[in-house]
């Protein structure tokens, strides 16, 4: 029977190809531009680590107090980034299953062959536990070990990308890279890596990044070498001593920090650490304040942090609209189309025709608008897709991608959004009343 | 001609009116909204930086192996390089003016403070906030600003410093912004400032009409036209020349830069993509968001309307041929084309006026969603009224063909059938 629902839908819709038309057109952008919005939107509020995500966590410590928020910030909250000392002290302290304070930094990398000039990188100076913490997954070698870490060894972490640009991509472990001058012995050369948001240093690269970490020094042989943090630094007061070095001694909050705690007890417990320790430099007098301390998870901090621009909300809603003002398109031309058939409707109903074939007969020509539409829709949305570089910055553009699942949501909601604008039309077709139809003809 | 009649046809297609008419409310909150939007982004984009923007261009690099700054000697080593440098690209044939400088307008790296007119003790609890711009005595040649009060920096007022260095220069100029927020009776020249809570005064020595800062996100709203300059090169292993091209030959000075500096000293990065930037694409990243979301809106904008209209087309069109003998009987009791012309048209106005006092509700509703969720303004009553407009017009004009086609309808169609 719904063989024979479909071949009736297909013949009516034939019937009138431009009302059709206008109706698969009308499904088509609205889903079209929903989908493309929504491939934007999926790609920047993604969990950039979602196996584990929930056991990441960025602490904040108050280190400048009620004072600098007096401008009516009212939510009291302590920097998002921490200052030198606070960083330093947490990584001593090593409550956490795994953690690493890290700062950005943008180092020269001289390539070995003659003639080629010098490159700048970006990269981070991190401790040894950040690449386990984070899951970096390594081509070759592995990251380095507390014990390069305490002596402050001279090796780094590359990319793939620095790899195959330095030493045309072979197995470089072992091999030495000149990073500012001094001599880094290569231990691990990272597969293509590059989470977004960059959730270890959402802070510095505002949640998105185009260009990818190409070297991981470690922390303390970057602060011993002087390589000064290239991210963004931000200071409650002036530093009382100048240069590198006395930004180190200053308030100014310039690093990240990330723990990673395994259960609910060991986030309780991580908790009270950071409570214990603000009371403690309370009672040292650096701090005139009590414990305003936060420990947020990675997906928190993201959302703390507002890493989804609001852009992107806004043209999803504004394309969601557009679906609504669409499917109420489609529901008013489908209304018409289908009251224009009482008579048959009638013919049908009083040849012994129940209500319910009614409904599936119309819905099923409904279906078939919204499968049209969704095709249509596809394609839209795959020039869309396409085409969203050319209207959004270059490090959002570039995530947003059509996948197999966003294929078949888009049909998905192409048929779904159709069948509800076709359920009143229905409705209104199934009520249709044999014996008056039969009688005014 | 009487409303009555037409009400009373329209209840009989309840559905298809409520449908015409939220379809047009919808399309009115949106369309209002989404232009209001653009409209933003536009004035956003417009607004003039103040400073001179053809024929200037910015270098950015970094040396190799050079001292840190931190100490004295290597400041005086980085400043020996930065000269060099200077010396070099001002001997270009195409080069007219050049100057070391820490950032420009919509380039969003920036370095930002407070200022106030009283010595503070560290803290950075000014009268207004700043951004801090860094150049030479060659900044107002280069980068074309306009001197309105006071005098621009000799060579005589120029130092140099370390970039971590927290000293203060003992002159200043401002934007005129911020001259008048801290000086309001407009007498700024002469007068003397405090950055960043210190203690050091700095003496104002002119003030310059404009000058936009470096950043451009939302959260540099309160200080957009609040800079301040001061006459320091400033030293650091890394380095940026704003660079004003001769008249017309901005590609070619762009093109000898970079072999310029690389005969002074080869142990450098200059980035291929970033290391030399005209001030036009400098402009087009920094607002290249905002012309994408204006585009984007334009776009919704435009099918939301083509699909509003056709569904008028469409519906209208339906009742026509519905009512055909009704329109029939109508022309042969006297009614003219006009006549029928006009009742469909009339009818419009009533769905499309419904519509659009709906249309209002729902687009103040949006935008009060808007302003709570995501930093957007009042939506002023002129795009509303400009939004009701467009709608109303946008259903006269759907409604005309099949308006016609109704009108057209012969009067023998009274006596066809039945």
């Amino acid at each position: 029977m719904l063989a024979y629902y479909l071949r009736l839908g297909l013949r009516s819709l034939r019937r009138n190809p431009v009302l059709t038309a206008l109706m698969v057109m009308a499904i088509g952008f609205g889903v079209g531009a929903s989908m493309t919005t929504y491939s934007v939107f999926r790609a920047v509020s993604g969990d950039p680590i979602p196996w584990k995500s929930s056991k990441l966590f960025v602490p904040q410590i108050d280190v400048w107090g009620p004072k600098s928020r007096r401008g009516g910030d009212s939510r009291n909250e302590p920097t998002d980034a921490m200052d030198y000392a606070d960083a330093v002290a947490l990584m001593r302290a090593h409550r956490a299953t795994r953690q690493s304070a890290l700062y950005q930094v943008s180092p020269s990398v001289v390539p070995a062959q003659a003639g080629q000039h010098p490159i700048n990188v970006g990269g981070h100076a991190v401790f040894g536990e950040f690449f386990p913490m984070v899951d970096a997954p390594f081509r070759y070698g592995s990251g380095w070990s507390a014990e390069d870490d305490e002596r402050r060894a001279q090796v780094v972490v590359i990319s793939g990308k620095l790899n195959e640009k330095v030493f045309g991509g072979a197995n470089s472990v072992g091999r030495t890279l000149d990073v500012e001058g001094r001599p880094y012995r290569v231990v691990g050369v990272l597969e293509p890596w590059n989470p977004q948001p960059r959730f270890y240093d959402v802070v510095n690269s505002g949640g998105f990044s185009t260009g990818t970490d190409d070297v991981f020094l470690p922390f303390n042989t970057a602060i011993d070498a002087g390589m000064p943090n290239d991210g963004n630094t931000n200071c409650s007061e002036t530093p009382k001593e100048s240069g590198f070095v006395g930004l180190q001694h200053s308030s100014c909050v310039w690093l990240a920090f990330m723990a990673e705690l395994d259960d609910a007890a060991q986030v309780a417990a991580y908790r009270r650490f950071l409570d214990g320790y603000a009371r403690e430099q309370q009672q040292a007098g650096r701090f005139a304040w009590p414990p305003n301390n936060r420990l947020r998870s990675v997906p928190e901090f993201l959302d703390f942090e507002q890493v989804v621009p609001s852009d992107t909300k806004i043209s999803l809603l504004v394309a969601l609209g557009l679906l609504v003002v669409c499917l109420v398109n489609t529901a008013g031309l489908l209304l018409a189309k289908f009251l224009r058939r009482a008579p048959e409707i009638g013919v049908r109903r009083a040849l012994g025709a129940s209500r319910r074939e009614i409904y599936t007969q119309f819905l099923s020509e409904a279906s078939m608008v919204g499968l049209a539409g969704g095709l249509l829709g596809l394609l839209l949305t795959g020039a869309g897709v396409a085409g969203v570089g050319w209207v959004l910055p270059e490090d959002i553009a570039a995530l947003a991608r059509l996948d197999v699942p966003l294929l078949l949501l888009t049909l998905l909601l192409a048929v779904v959004a159709a069948v509800l604008a076709g359920l009143y039309p229905t409705f209104r077709a199934a009520r249709v009343q044999p014996a008056w139809q039969l009688k005014s003809n | 001609m009487s409303v009555h009649p037409i009400i009373a046809a329209l209840r009989k297609h309840k559905a298809g009116t409520i449908l015409i008419a939220a379809q047009i409310a919808l399309t009115l909150a949106i369309v209002c909204n989404a232009v209001f939007i653009i409209g933003q982004r536009i004035e956003r984009v417009h607004r003039p930086t103040g400073i001179e923007e053809n024929d200037l261009f910015l270098i950015q690099q970094q040396w190799v192996g050079a001292p840190s700054g931190d100490d004295p000697a290597g400041a005086e080593k980085l400043d020996a390089k930065l000269r060099e440098d200077l010396a070099a690209l001002a001997a270009l044939p195409d080069v007219a003016a050049v100057t070391p400088i820490n950032s420009l307008p919509l380039l969003n790296s920036s370095w930002n403070g407070a200022v106030a007119l009283k010595p503070g003790h560290g803290d950075f609890d000014g009268k207004a906030r700043t951004t801090y711009y860094f150049a030479d005595e060659r900044l107002m040649a280069t980068l074309g600003l306009k001197l309105v009060a006071g005098r621009a920096f000799d060579a005589g007022d120029v130092q140099h410093r370390a970039f971590r260095d927290q000293s203060v220069a003992p002159v200043a100029m401002l934007t005129k912004a911020l001259a008048d927020k801290l000086f309001p009776d407009g007498q700024a020249v002469g007068k003397v400032v405090y950055f960043d809570g210190g203690s050091t005064p700095s003496t104002i020595v002119g003030v310059v009409e404009r000058l936009q800062v470096p950043g451009t996100g939302s959260w540099t709203n309160s200080f957009t036209w609040y800079s301040s300059i001061q006459p320091v090169r400033l030293n650091a292993n890394f380095s940026r020349y704003a660079v004003r091209a001769k008249p017309g030959r901005l590609a070619a000075a762009m093109r000898a830069a970079v072999p310029a500096l690389y005969k002074v000293d080869p142990m450098r990065v200059i980035d291929d993509k970033d290391g030399v930037r005209s001030f036009a694409e400098i402009r087009q990243s920094a607002y290249r968001a905002d012309v994408g979301m204006a585009a984007l809106m334009g776009a919704i904008c435009l099918v939301l309307i083509a699909v509003t209209a056709a569904g008028i087309v469409g519906l209208t069109s339906f009742w026509v041929g519905q009512r055909r003998k009704q329109i029939g009987v109508r022309r042969a009791l006297g009614a003219r084309k006009v006549d029928i012309l006009r009742y469909f048209q009339a009818e419009n106005l009533l769905i499309a006026g419904a519509g659009t006092v709906l249309g209002i509700a729902l687009a103040i509703g949006l935008n009060l969603l808007l302003m709570k969720y995501f930093e957007m303004e009042h939506l002023p009553v002129p795009y509303v009224l400009a939004g009701v407009a467009v709608v109303l017009a946008l259903g006269q004009a759907a409604v005309y063909g099949p308006a016609r086609r109704a009108s057209n309808v012969p009067p023998v169609e009274a006596t066809r059938s039945v």
